[in-house]
């Protein structure tokens, strides 16, 4: 049988014990603010891995990601094989006033070419500057952190071996249920 | 000379009346931040944000006056001040020491709930000459709710001029006996919480709470006008708190040294029951108009009107 007005006085105490603990509010523009780990500020680019295949423009919802390319023949090294083509990058922008960060560009890149920096401090006066070319998005390389350590007891990922089929069969395609409920 | 004496004693009080309230605002942003896990005002004046309401106040000095087209511009311009001067003339008749009031009224009591209900004419002067119906419909609310609570703080506070047998402050304070705070402990309550729902203060804020009716009464309102209704809230806690550290806490009475730190006690109680008033904000949630007029008059009038029985039979017997 709980004492009328108990509600009300452990509200109270609530209230009271958060006045008593330190707040956890970081001061931005004296602090640098602890980001979390995988935070997306930056999309970094590798250039020497893209191969132009153009995948990342393509899924990008937004279309911000500005490519020019052209092919180039290269000699073959055997006797009598005909020359190679390859893909050369000439422009790979990206343009922030439009990106809206969902990260489809890195997760569709086969090659390992993008990657999330979590630096955030590139606003500008003018949207024109929001544009970063080829050159100012290799300079943000340098600040993509490590690959986060493993969560404890995970599963290992594809690549490594990991991925066990789900319960049930994987991709068997059910023709026998779905009886219309 | 006494004309001297006098000046500077309602110099005093213009002073206390223009700073306490600016004390209790800051403490409100701070405690209220920390209670909620964040920092409040760290900028203005380098430590702590100490001078936010300074740079508050200088802003709204500095904004245009803006009367509506369609509003009684008269009772528009002079509302303000009928919400915010009855808090100073309380301030008057409220002791800080043995014998030491600006001016001390053998009706002191009377005279302060009177006064403060005077405040309620201003809120309802500003919803109904804002030319706006919403206003008009806050101010309606804020005036229901506040002749509500008139109830139960005047049979509070009657029950502890009973108890004192005289109904001037100071009277009531030299009467003051610990034991007071169990015997007049309901008429306490009540008396706090009646002046929170006075106040207009959260959880009793539903006539002026901008997520129900913008600011009500005074949504027309911009630049000194509002700062000045600001400046009636913070003084209305002080008033209120000091009132009932007067009536009930035993006003100036301290351990030590009462004729010299009455003040000092005084200063102590209230802040306390202004801390009181800025966690009872942060704490609950509102009261629904119905809600907040069961409390009124099923909850606060019948335990006033209980204690009011027991100050009778304990005067009569003892």
């Amino acid at each position: 049988m709980s004492v009328p007005g108990e509600g009300l006085v452990k509200g109270l105490g609530v209230t009271l014990r958060s006045m008593t603990k330190r707040s956890v509010t970081q001061e931005y523009p004296h602090v640098r603010p602890d980001l979390p780990p995988r935070s997306r500020g930056v999309i970094a680019l590798l250039e020497e891995n893209c191969t132009v295949c153009m995948l990342c423009a393509r899924e990008c919802p937004d279309w911000c990601i500005y490519i020019d390319s052209h092919k180039e023949t290269v000699p073959a090294r055997e006797e009598g094989a005909r020359p190679r083509t390859r893909n050369v990058l000439d422009r790979f922008a990206i343009d922030y006033s439009l990106c809206m960060y969902c990260g489809i560009c890195i997760e569709v890149c086969p090659f390992d070419a993008l990657f999330w920096s979590p630096e955030f401090e590139y606003a500008e006066h003018s949207l024109d500057f929001m544009t970063h070319e080829r050159d100012r998005l290799s300079e943000w390389m340098p600040t993509v952190p490590a690959p986060p350590a493993d969560v404890p007891n995970a599963e290992p990922a594809k690549e490594l071996g990991g991925g066990a089929a789900p319960p049930g069969g994987g991709a068997r395609v059910r023709r026998d249920e779905g009886e219309p409920a | 000379m006494i004309a001297l004496e006098v000046v500077a004693k309602l110099l005093g009080c213009l002073l206390v009346f223009l700073t306490v309230p600016l004390l209790v605002g800051q403490m409100e942003h701070k405690a209220m931040a920390h209670m909620q896990s964040r920092l409040g005002p760290m900028y203005a004046g380098g430590f702590h944000g100490w001078a936010q309401l300074v740079a508050d106040g200088v802003k709204f000095a500095q904004k245009e006056s803006v009367v509506p087209a369609r509003a009684d511009r008269r009772v528009f311009e002079l509302a303000p001040a009928v919400a915010l001067l009855p808090y100073l003339f309380v301030l008057i008749t409220i002791p800080v020491g043995p014998g030491q009031t600006a001016r001390d009224l053998s009706v002191g009591v009377f005279f302060a709930l009177a006064i403060v209900s005077v405040g309620v004419i201003g809120v309802l002067m500003a919803g109904w000459s804002s030319a706006n119906k919403y206003s008009l419909l806050g101010g309606m609310r804020a005036g229901a709710q506040l002749m509500a609570y008139e109830l139960p703080l005047v049979l509070a506070a009657a029950s502890a001029a009973m108890a004192a047998g005289t109904l001037s402050l100071d009277g009531i304070v030299h009467a003051w006996r610990w034991w007071w705070l169990p015997y007049q402990g309901v008429a306490a309550v009540v008396f706090f919480v009646a002046a929170l729902a006075e106040l207009r203060r959260p959880p009793f804020d539903m006539p002026v709470a901008d997520s129900e009716i913008v600011f009500g009464p005074f949504t027309e309102y911009t630049g000194l006008r509002f700062a000045l209704f600001l400046l009636a809230e913070y003084a209305g806690i002080v008033v209120f708190a000091a009132l009932t550290a007067v009536l009930f806490l035993g006003g100036w009475k301290g351990p030590f040294f009462e004729p010299q730190l009455g003040w000092l006690w005084l200063l102590l109680k209230t802040m306390a029951l202004s801390f009181v008033v800025i966690w009872l904000r942060v704490t609950y949630p509102r009261l629904r108009a119905d809600q907040l007029q069961k409390l009124a008059w099923i909850g606060l009038v019948p335990l006033a009107l209980a204690q009011i029985a027991l100050t009778g039979i304990v005067r009569v017997a003892a």
